[in-house]
C-alpha cells in the first residue's frame, strides 16, 4: 500500500515538475526576457540543487558540514577551465600569457551537440572533482561529529579559496582573476542564421538540469541507502549494531553531497557568466543553510520551494527598499541602498519564529497533498 | 555454536572484562546474569564488534570472528538488540525492519510475515512513526528488527530494562517462541529471576569474572544466587 502511495506521489512530483518546466518554457519565449523573475528562476535553480544535496548530508544523514561554497567552487573552476573556448583562452589568461590547458571540451566534441555534451561532461567532471576532494578530506574529517565537523568542514571551504587564488597555479585558475567566456545558459537559446533568437532556453536549461540532479537525489534517498544515512541520523549505535557500516556510509553520504554540490557550482558559473574564487565566500555557505533550515532540515522540497522564495524575495520583490522614493514631495523615509537588507533579515527572523521546523518540516509534497486530501475526506464524513 | 576463550575488555579505562571463557550451545537460550557493572554488555558489545577485545578468541560455528567489523559479524549471523531498545524514532516500523534486513539483497517478504506472526501488533502500527510506539512495542520492534538479518545468534541486552512486569513475561514468551523456531539465543538480564527461568544455561558475572556457571534450574535454588540476585 505504502510502496503504491510513494509512486502515486512520485507521478504528482513528476508531473508537476513538468508542469513548471513547460511554464517557464513558455514564460520565456513570451515576455521580456531581461525580466527579473527569469534571473530568479535560474539562480534559485542552483541552489534549489546545492541546498537539496546539503540536507542529504545535514537533514538525511545528520552530518552537520558547512564545506558547500568550497566545492561548489571546484565544481565551478573546473567546468570553466575545461569549457573556455580555445581562442578566448589568450586574453581570459592575459596575465599568465595564455592557459596550461590547451583544449576545451564543447570544441572537442564540436558543432551543437557538442556544446551540450561538452557542458555536460565539464559539470559531471566538476561534480567528481568535488566529490574525490570530499573523499579525501572525509578520510580524517568524517571521524568528527556535529559541530566539530562543521568547524573543520568550514576550514576546508576557505583554504579551497585561497588555494585557487594562489600565484602559482595561474595558468590553471587564472590566480585571483576572474574565468569567463565559457558557454553560459544564454548559449543554450536557439538562434536562426541572422543571430535572432527563435527560441529561448536560457531559463528552462537550469531548471531541466536542476530537476534531473534532485530527482537522483530523491530517489537515492527512497532507495535502501536513503534508509541507513537515515538510521545513522537517528541513532548511530543501533544503525552499526544492524550492521551499517557507519564510516563507509557517512563517506557515501559525502561524496554524493559533495558530487551535486560540484555540479550546483559548475551551474552557478553559468548563472553568473564568470567564475572567480573571491565569489565563494563562506556567507553563501550560510545562504545555503539559511534555505535548508527556512525549507525544513529533511525535506527536499522543502528546500526547492525556500530556495525559490530566498532568492526571490532577495533580489526580487525587496528592491524597491533599496531606492529612494517620493511621494508627492514627501521622501519615504529609509528606504536607501542597504535597507532592503534590514528587512529581509527581520522576514527572515519571522518566519524561523513561527515555523520552528522550516516551512515543510521533514515532510515532502506529496505528504502535504495526502494530508489535504485525507482532512477534506474526514471533513466530508463529519458533515 | 558460540565459543568465547579467554575473553578481555577494556572500556573506558578499565578493564571491564577479565578473561571469560563460556558457550553458546546450538539452539539454546543462554543466560549472563549479574549486577551493575558487571561487564555483562561489554561481554556482548564485543562479540558483535562494537567494541575491540584486549585479547582472548570468540569463535561462531568454528570461525574465528574476533575484531571483525559488525557489519561482517551481523552478515555471518550474529545480532545484537541493543540496550534500551534504540528503535529509530522518526523512522514508520517497517523502515525499522527494513533496516534490519540492510545487509541482506534477497527477498525480504517472508521475513517481513515471519516477524508480523510473531507480532500482530508491529503489523497493525506498520505505518506509524517509531517513536510513538508504547515501550512495550519498542521492545518488540527491536526484537523483530534484529530477526530481520536472519540471525543464527540473536544477542539480547536487558530486554526487560524499563518495562512493566506484565510486558515483560509477553516478551518472555516471545523469546521462548524464537528459540523454540531455531534461533540461538544470548541473553543478559538483571532481572535473574526472568532469565534464569527460560535458560537452559546460566552464567554468573561478577566484576568482570565468571563466578558460577550451571542450568538455569540449578542457579535458581543456588543459595548464593539467590542471596545475590533473587532477594
Amino acid at each position: 500500500m505504502q510502496e503504491k502511495r510513494n509512486k502515486s506521489g512520485m507521478i504528482a512530483v513528476m508531473g508537476l515538475t513538468l508542469m513548471l518546466l513547460v511554464l517557464v518554457l513558455m514564460l520565456e519565449n513570451t515576455i521580456k526576457p531581461t525580466h527579473m523573475i527569469f534571473i530568479v528562476l535560474k539562480k534559485s535553480a542552483v541552489y534549489a540543487l546545492v541546498a537539496s544535496s546539503m540536507n542529504l548530508l545535514n537533514g538525511f544523514t545528520g552530518l552537520f558540514s558547512l564545506g558547500q561554497a568550497g566545492f561548489m567552487l571546484l565544481g565551478a573552476y573546473t567546468y570553466s577551465i575545461l569549457t573556455i573556448p580555445v581562442e578566448s583562452r589568450e586574453s581570459v589568461y592575459y596575465i599568465y600569457g595564455g592557459s596550461a590547458i590547451k583544449f576545451s571540451l564543447p570544441e572537442l566534441f564540436g558543432g551543437v551537440v557538442g556544446l551540450v555534451l561538452g557542458v555536460l561532461v565539464a559539470l559531471i567532471l566538476g561534480g567528481c572533482v568535488a566529490a574525490l576532494v570530499a573523499w579525501l578530506i572525509g578520510l580524517p574529517v568524517l571521524r568528527l561529529k556535529s559541530d566539530y565537523l562543521a568547524i573543520a568542514t568550514l576550514g576546508f571551504g576557505e583554504i579551497i579559496r585561497a588555494v585557487f587564488q594562489w600565484d602559482k597555479l595561474g595558468p590553471v585558475t587564472n590566480g585571483a582573476n576572474a574565468l569567463k567566456s565559457f558557454p553560459t545558459f544564454s548559449s543554450f537559446n536557439i538562434e536562426n542564421a541572422d543571430g535572432q533568437v527563435v527560441l529561448r532556453l536560457s531559463a528552462f536549461v537550469p531548471l531541466l538540469l536542476a530537476a534531473v540532479c534532485i530527482g537522483i537525489l530523491l530517489l537515492l534517498i527512497n532507495s535502501s541507502y536513503g534508509r541507513a544515512f537515515k538510521a545513522i541520523r537517528e541513532d548511530e549505535i543501533a544503525a552499526e549494531a544492524m550492521g551499517i557500516n557507519l564510516a563507509k556510509h557517512k563517506r557515501l553520504a559525502f561524496c554524493i553531497s559533495s558530487f551535486f554540490t560540484g555540479v550546483g557550482g559548475g551551474m552557478f558559473a553559468m548563472f553568473a557568466n564568470q567564475a572567480q574564487a573571491k565569489n565563494f565566500v563562506t556567507s553563501m555557505t550560510y545562504e545555503i543553510l539559511l534555505i535548508v533550515v527556512i525549507g525544513g532540515i529533511g525535506s527536499i522540497s522543502g528546500s526547492c520551494i525556500a530556495s525559490f522564495l530566498y532568492v526571490a524575495a532577495s533580489e526580487w520583490w525587496l528592491r524597491f527598499l533599496d531606492s529612494e522614493a517620493y511621494i508627492g514631495n514627501f521622501q519615504v523615509p529609509l528606504l536607501r541602498t542597504g535597507f532592503r537588507m534590514v528587512v529581509f533579515s527581520v522576514i527572515i527572523m519571522i518566519v524561523v519564529l513561527f515555523f520552528r521546523r522550516g516551512l515543510m518540516g521533514d515532510k515532502e509534497l506529496p505528504d502535504l497533498l495526502r494530508m489535504l486530501r485525507s482532512r477534506g475526506k474526514r471533513k466530508e464524513a463529519a458533515q | 555454536m558460540l565459543r568465547i576463550d579467554e575473553l578481555r575488555v577494556n572500556y573506558g579505562g578499565i578493564e571491564a572484562v577479565k578473561g571469560i571463557t563460556f558457550q553458546v550451545p546450538e539452539r539454546e537460550i543462554v543466560t549472563l546474569i549479574g549486577a551493575n557493572g558487571a561487564g555483562k554488555s561489554t561481554t556482548l558489545r564485543s562479540i558483535a564488534g562494537l567494541v575491540k577485545p584486549a585479547s582472548g578468541r570468540i569463535h561462531l560455528q568454528g570461525d574465528d570472528i574476533t575484531g571483525l567489523s559488525p557489519d561482517r559479524i551481523v552478515s555471518k549471523g550474529v545480532t545484537l538488540v541493543p540496550e534500551g531498545r534504540r528503535v529509530f524514532p522518526d523512522l514508520t516500523v517497517l523502515e525499522n525492519l527494513k533496516i534490519g534486513a540492510y545487509l541482506r539483497k534477497d527477498d525480504l517478504e517472508d521475513d517481513l510475515k515471519w516477524v508480523y506472526d510473531l507480532f500482530p501488533r508491529l503489523k497493525e502500527r506498520s505505518w506509524q512513526a517509531a517513536g510513538t510506539l508504547s515501550g512495550g512495542e519498542q521492545q518488540m520492534l527491536a526484537v523483530g528488527r534484529a530477526l530481520m538479518s536472519r540471525p543464527k545468534i540473536m544477542m539480547m541486552d536487558e530486554p526487560s530494562l524499563g518495562l512493566a512486569p506484565i510486558v515483560v513475561r509477553g516478551i518472555f514468551d516471545i523469546i521462548r517462541e524464537i528459540n523454540r523456531q531455531g534461533v540461538t539465543i544470548l541473553l543478559i538480564e538483571q532481572n535473574a529471576n526472568m532469565a534464569l527461568n527460560i535458560a537452559d544455561t546460566a552464567y554468573v558475572l561478577e566484576t568482570g569474572r565468571i563466578t558460577l556457571s550451571g542450568t538455569g534450574k540449578e542457579l535458581l535454588n543456588n543459595a548464593a544466587v539467590k542471596k545475590a540476585y533473587l532477594g
